[in-house]
């Protein structure tokens, strides 16, 4: 009994090790710390809009129209409407955010089970799910997520299924390869002589040892589906106004192109600095998580 | 070759059959139906019910995909909705259109991709290789539509060099020097993601064939340098730079979707994209499968290119 507590208590310090180890190479990283650093800010800035924002994110002020930067109360100027951009652009990282991030947590978890599914069982389910899915592939990823948007109804939910959709063929091709490289392993092969079922196995044995390329590969999807889902929103298929993310503001500026280009290039600029966040991340992450890969970089 | 190319054909069909599904359900699973688009709000269901009848909506789906399917094989995409023009004869100029700007767009992603990725690799770690990697990252991370406002409202509103819309001028004779005048703006806004893919790429497949042996063998040798870089590692560097240059041309035909719409340029994208916001179904369809056909034969060609690059990918 004492030596099975033991054991238990063995187990979970080395996977708290393991954890440890990897925040410790990813802390070394500089440009992945700095761009979590940052990322954390823009999120609490996000989240806390409704009391930090100078202004109404939708009240329109007739004279306040298309001011410059730098006009005391709007640091950052006003749109064609006279709303204040700053406080758009706060109050557009709440729905940029999460159009980024809950699709690809979503297909994540979609991917898990159908990539796990094909890599470990094999045979007809991995024919049948890997061949619905290379259908998808044949459509570039921004053009179905348009055609997907746009034949639902318009909205923030909207765009969450559609980019959703359009990752898992993505993600659960990583799972399936990184579930075929498990597989092979032997100690894959001493559980199963070692009587444990396969529900065990799947969930004890090959999901820990697969997930941190797939982790990886998400963390720099959200910031291309950042890009993504403001386009849709560019498109008008996305958040409806007057709410708007910094995709809908991008275009909103397009009628004042000229006269004040700033309400088009500061959203702009949002999804540039955490797109680019999000990709040193994802980089920091894979070097922490996987050592190979740093002997690989070093190489090349 | 020749039977691994039969071999990768035959898996097209299948592809093509999903797409082809895919495109015709999509469709037919919107809330909303197409007949409110076409009598308007005010429209009896009386009116409605003979319309879908006369269109044959009231037919079980299987039997409409059939016919579908079959009219599509003959190159009939049906009517439009809209503007009650036959779809091929709206679609396929449009396409040309889009391959137009899909191969200029190419063409400026691959010219850049090579000259910087091999620049940076045979410097690796210079300060041309830092500042050039940190360039491809950020342009990376622009979103294309964004980036298409930028060019208009620096080379099209501010020095006027370019102009910011259409394909030809209305004063212009629309020959090839008033189309490549228009083609400049519009190219480079959906080359520069691309672009800096390919170019990260041009060098990391660079960075590893340059590590290998039979490089330090020809250096060993005094073979010069520049024949080295462009003769024995660029030859090996060639398959993974192949295979992600034809992906890029996937999101290439996405992003011209953006620039399309932002420079009023005539192509299929535009035309998805208006036809989506009509809900005109026959023609995104068509628009949907034209492009997924387009995508996949492009693949299906890069991957002979590479059996034929690299022997050792033929045993398939």
């Amino acid at each position: 009994m004492q030596d099975r507590r033991d054991a238990a208590v063995d187990r979970a310090s080395r996977r708290a090790s393991r954890w440890r180890r990897a925040w410790g190479a990813f802390a070394s990283d500089r440009a992945a710390l700095v761009s979590l650093i940052f990322l954390a800010i823009v999120v609490l800035l996000a989240l806390l809009a409704p009391y930090i924002s100078p202004h109404d994110p939708y009240e329109a002020e007739r004279l306040m129209r298309n001011k410059p930067p730098g006009t005391p109360g709007y640091w950052l100027g006003s749109d064609s409407n006279g709303r204040d951009i700053l406080t758009r652009l706060l109050w557009g990282g709440r729905i940029s955010l999460l159009v980024g991030f809950l699709p690809t947590f979503l297909a994540m978890l979609i991917s898990l089970f159908l990539g796990l599914l094909a890599g470990y069982f094999g045979g007809w389910i991995d024919q049948i799910i890997m061949r619905t899915l290379d259908a998808m592939f044949a459509v570039p990823l921004v053009l179905l997520a348009i055609a997907i948007a746009g034949v639902l109804k318009p909205g923030v939910t909207t765009e969450i299924i559609a980019i959703t959709i359009v990752l898992v063929p993505y993600i659960s091709r990583i799972v399936r390869t990184a579930t075929l490289s498990v597989t092979a392993q032997p100690y894959i092969e001493a559980a199963k002589a070692g009587g444990a079922g396969e529900a065990t196995i799947i969930l004890r044995y090959v999901l820990p040892n697969m997930i941190s390329p797939v982790i990886v590969y998400a963390t720099t999807l959200v910031g291309l589906m950042i890009v993504v889902g403001s386009g849709l929103s560019f498109l008008g298929l996305g958040v409806q106004p007057p709410a708007a993310d910094w995709g809908t503001m991008v275009s909103d500026g397009r009628v004042v192109l000229k006269k004040s280009p700033h309400a088009t290039i500061f959203p702009g600029l949002a999804i540039v600095f955490v797109a680019l966040a999000f990709n040193f991340i994802g980089d920091g992450l894979r070097d922490a998580l996987d050592p190979k890969a740093v002997a690989r970089k070093d190489r090349g | 070759m020749a039977k691994q190319i039969i071999t990768r054909l035959a898996a097209v069909i299948p592809i093509l059959f999903g797409i082809s599904v895919f495109a015709f359900f999509l469709m037919h699973l919107t809330p909303g139906d197409v007949t409110d688009a076409l009598l308007g709000p005010m429209a009896t269901e009386d009116a409605k019910e003979k319309l879908r009848r006369a269109m044959g909506l009231d037919r079980p789906l299987i039997v409409q995909y059939g016919t579908w399917i079959g009219n599509v094989l003959q190159g009939d995409f049906g009517v439009s909705v809209h503007t009650k023009r036959l779809v091929s004869e709206m679609v396929i100029p449009r396409f040309y259109n889009t391959v137009l700007l899909a191969l200029a767009s190419l063409l400026i992603a691959l010219s850049i991709g090579f000259f910087v990725g091999m620049f940076a690799a045979a410097k690796s770690y210079s300060t041309f290789d830092r500042v050039s990697m940190s360039i491809t990252l950020v342009v990376g991370s622009t979103p294309p539509y964004w980036l298409a406002l930028l060019l208009v409202l620096w080379f099209a509103l501010e020095f006027r060099w370019f102009p910011a819309t259409g394909m030809v001028s209305i004063t212009g004779d629309g020959g090839v020097w008033d189309i490549a005048h228009h083609l400049v703006l519009p190219a480079i806004a959906t080359a520069a993601a691309p672009a800096a893919i390919i170019t990260r790429m041009v060098r990391s497949s660079m960075l590893e064939v340059l590590n290998q042996g039979y490089i330090r063998v020809a250096c060993a040798k005094g073979i010069r340098r520049s024949v080295i870089l462009w003769k024995h590692a660029l030859r090996n560097a060639l398959p993974p730079i192949a295979t992600i240059s034809g992906l890029q041309l996937g999101f290439l035909l996405g992003g011209a979707l953006f620039t399309e719409v932002i420079f009023a340029w005539p192509g299929l994208g535009n035309q998805l994209y208006y036809s989506i916001v009509a809900r005109d179904v026959p023609v995104v369809q068509a628009a949907i499968l034209i492009i997924a056909l387009a995508f996949v034969l492009v693949n299906l060609a890069i991957d002979i290119l590479n059996a034929y690059l690299d022997p050792r990918v033929r045993v398939v």
